[in-house]
């Protein structure tokens, strides 16, 4: 996903927000991975927006891709110059309403972004992780945010929403815990990654593996991180995030700030430019060793087979609850026809699922960007949803 | 902001009320080509149906949504394939088979996954229809059928009598049937007992298997 935040034009937001902490799974009680691995302990970093109601119906939980965090929406302090990743999306009024919902999202495990990932200290050797961290699944996220959700004292989401990764976080959901989930919201998302997502993901691996400094992620104390092999994996991931409509429109062949070619190999044109700078603007904020542990996540991702013994029918036989799938049109990392292919198996099922393909010039990172429609999509949905729970 | 739009009015278009008063209340049913959701809305609200819907417009699809309804973007002649058999206790097709290409394909789809199809019509051997016809000689146009025959969707022709020997050919039975007398729009109407096939607008049958 990318950063698009933008302030709210309307100047609506659930203010400012704080950034929490629950630690769990300490030894002896560690947390057995899919991989086998017993891990412990965990901090996953949250934040929480609206009031749970004395019914405890109203809790939605917000699943984050790729690169975002526990910040969902509104801001840290007054100082602040970018409200969190989805305040588009989420506060007073808007497609998640933080009046009439209790919205929570926390950072997923492996990230770097206050939960427990590769650039955590190893309470066993105090140092940084590192390559020592577990590889990790996205079941193992969904199992760690099980944890955070009895902590925080909720027993039934009304909602569970992501996009991307964050959607393959909401299908888990859904088949692990399913008397856990009233409804989902999976957008811009797969049952399982593709050839061509997978090796998108490989390129932007191998980049960070290639750069001198990354060490066999072994960087944390000598002061020189895997900047160039991060910005490049973060370039890379940048494209596929757009389309061509969306290059085309936002770029075309515009040169940047000259005008004629520089006969050298200086960033000539406005999409150099563009993708130069996010990709240094990206490592000030990422770990790169946690870039590597998430994509391989998502790379391992694959319903039918952990759930289904490769079926996507068998695996949303487990599944209860009542389902939004979103595609957008020009997304081709994760193109429609997947979502028409989970729409197909839910449907099989018998599982309640309404499917809508929104027209979007502006490739898979639509599901971040204002839209009117993707806001009163969800909005409508979870009003239906919120009488059906009580009914 | 969202701004949700949910249809004010109780009052539904003649002829989806008359195909609402045929639904037994509780029931499951699927709307095929459900456009902005009018129907299933008013039997979700009023008749506590289990609706689900299936429409090929994206802003009609998520009209639907909006108002809380569960309906899939897609094709109908698609998207019946994937639901088991017996699946809903009706399955409509309200004013839209004569878009379909292959409506016994369709027809045979609807009641595998339904135990009772509605299946609604503008009457193609309306008197005005034919008057027009026989007296300029060009292809009629009239307020249940619009439009010229090069803009047209619509790629039948249908009228009641048709309809009823189509549905013996392929050894179903009409279990109901109401001719009625509406423009598309109106929510008014009335039904037409006396010689429905010259004055009736629409042709309105509740289909199932023989028996």
């Amino acid at each position: 996903m990318s950063e698009y935040i933008e302030h709210d034009a309307d100047g609506n937001s659930v203010g400012i927000v704080e950034k929490k902490l629950f630690t769990f799974a300490a030894p002896p009680d560690r947390l057995t991975l899919d991989s086998g691995v017993k891990f412990g302990p965990i901090t996953l970093a949250y934040e929480t927006y609206g009031t749970l109601n004395k019914e405890k119906d109203n809790a939605v939980l917000i699943l984050h891709a790729l690169t975002g965090d526990a910040h969902t929406a509104g801001y840290h302090s007054n100082d602040d110059d970018k409200p969190g990743w989805w305040d588009i999306m989420v506060g007073p009024q808007k497609g998640v309403d933080t009046d009439k919902y209790f919205v929570v999202c926390s950072n997923i495990l492996g990230s770097c972004m206050g939960s427990t990932g590769p650039s955590s200290i190893d309470p066993g050797t105090k140092k940084p992780y590192g390559m020592n961290f577990p590889v990790v699944t996205i079941s193992d996220m969904v199992r760690a945010q099980r944890q955070l959700m009895d902590h925080l004292g909720i027993e039934k989401l009304l909602s569970v929403i992501g996009g991307s990764i964050g959607g393959m976080q909401v299908l888990e959901w859904c088949v692990q815990y399913p008397d856990m989930v009233f409804s989902a919201i999976p957008l811009a998302t797969t049952t399982r990654h593709s050839a061509l997502a997978i090796a998108f993901n490989e390129v932007a691996r191998q980049a960070i593996l290639a750069d001198p400094n990354w060490k066999k992620g072994d960087y944390y104390d000598n002061g020189r991180k895997p900047d160039l092999g991060l910005a490049v994996a973060r370039m890379i991931g940048h494209i596929t995030y757009l389309s061509d409509e969306s290059m085309r429109f936002k770029f075309g062949r515009r040169l940047q700030d000259r005008s004629d070619f520089s006969f050298n190999f200086d960033a000539d044109f406005q999409v150099e430019s563009y993708l130069r700078y996010q990709g240094k603007k990206f490592v000030d904020r990422f770990d790169a060793n946690s870039f590597l542990y998430i994509t391989k996540a998502a790379d391992y991702f694959d319903l039918e087979r952990q759930h289904g013994a490769g079926s996507a029918v068998e695996a949303f036989s487990k599944a209860k609850a009542k389902f939004l799938v979103a595609s957008f049109t020009s997304d081709w990392l994760y193109p429609t026809y997947q979502s028409r292919s989970m729409v197909k198996a839910m449907k099989k099922c018998g599982l309640d699922v309404s499917f809508c393909e929104i027209e979007a010039q502006w490739g898979h990172d639509a599901f971040l960007l204002p839209s009117a429609r993707l806001s009163a999509l969800i909005s409508g949905f979870l009003d239906g949803a919120h009488r059906e729970i009580r009914k | 902001m969202v701004h949700i739009v949910k249809s004010e009015s109780n009052k539904l278009r003649y002829d989806l009320g008359l195909i609402a008063s045929w639904i037994e209340p509780g029931s499951k049913v699927l709307g095929l080509g459900c456009g902005d959701g009018e129907l299933l809305y008013f039997l979700k609200t009023q008749k506590q149906v289990k609706e689900t819907g299936v429409e090929i417009q994206e802003s009609k699809v998520a009209e639907c949504i909006e108002k809380g309804l569960s309906v899939i973007q897609g094709d109908i002649n698609e998207e019946v394939e994937d639901y088991k058999d017996n699946t809903f206790d009706y399955v409509i097709l309200s004013q839209t088979l004569q878009q379909v290409y292959e409506p016994s394909k369709l027809i045979r789809s609807m009641l595998r996954i339904g135990k009772k199809g509605v299946v609604s019509f503008p009457n193609f051997s309306h008197w005005k229809a034919r008057v027009q016809l026989l007296v300029t000689g060009y292809a009629p146009v009239t307020k249940q059928l619009p439009y010229k025959w090069h803009d047209t969707p619509n790629i039948r022709v249908i009228t009641i009598k048709d309809f009823r020997k189509f549905i013996k050919e392929i050894s179903y039975a009409i279990i109901k049937e109401a001719e009625i007398n509406t423009d598309s729009q109106d929510k008014r109407g009335r039904i037409v007992k006396f010689l429905p096939a010259l004055r009736a607008t629409y042709g309105i049958f509740l289909i199932g298997k023989r028996l």
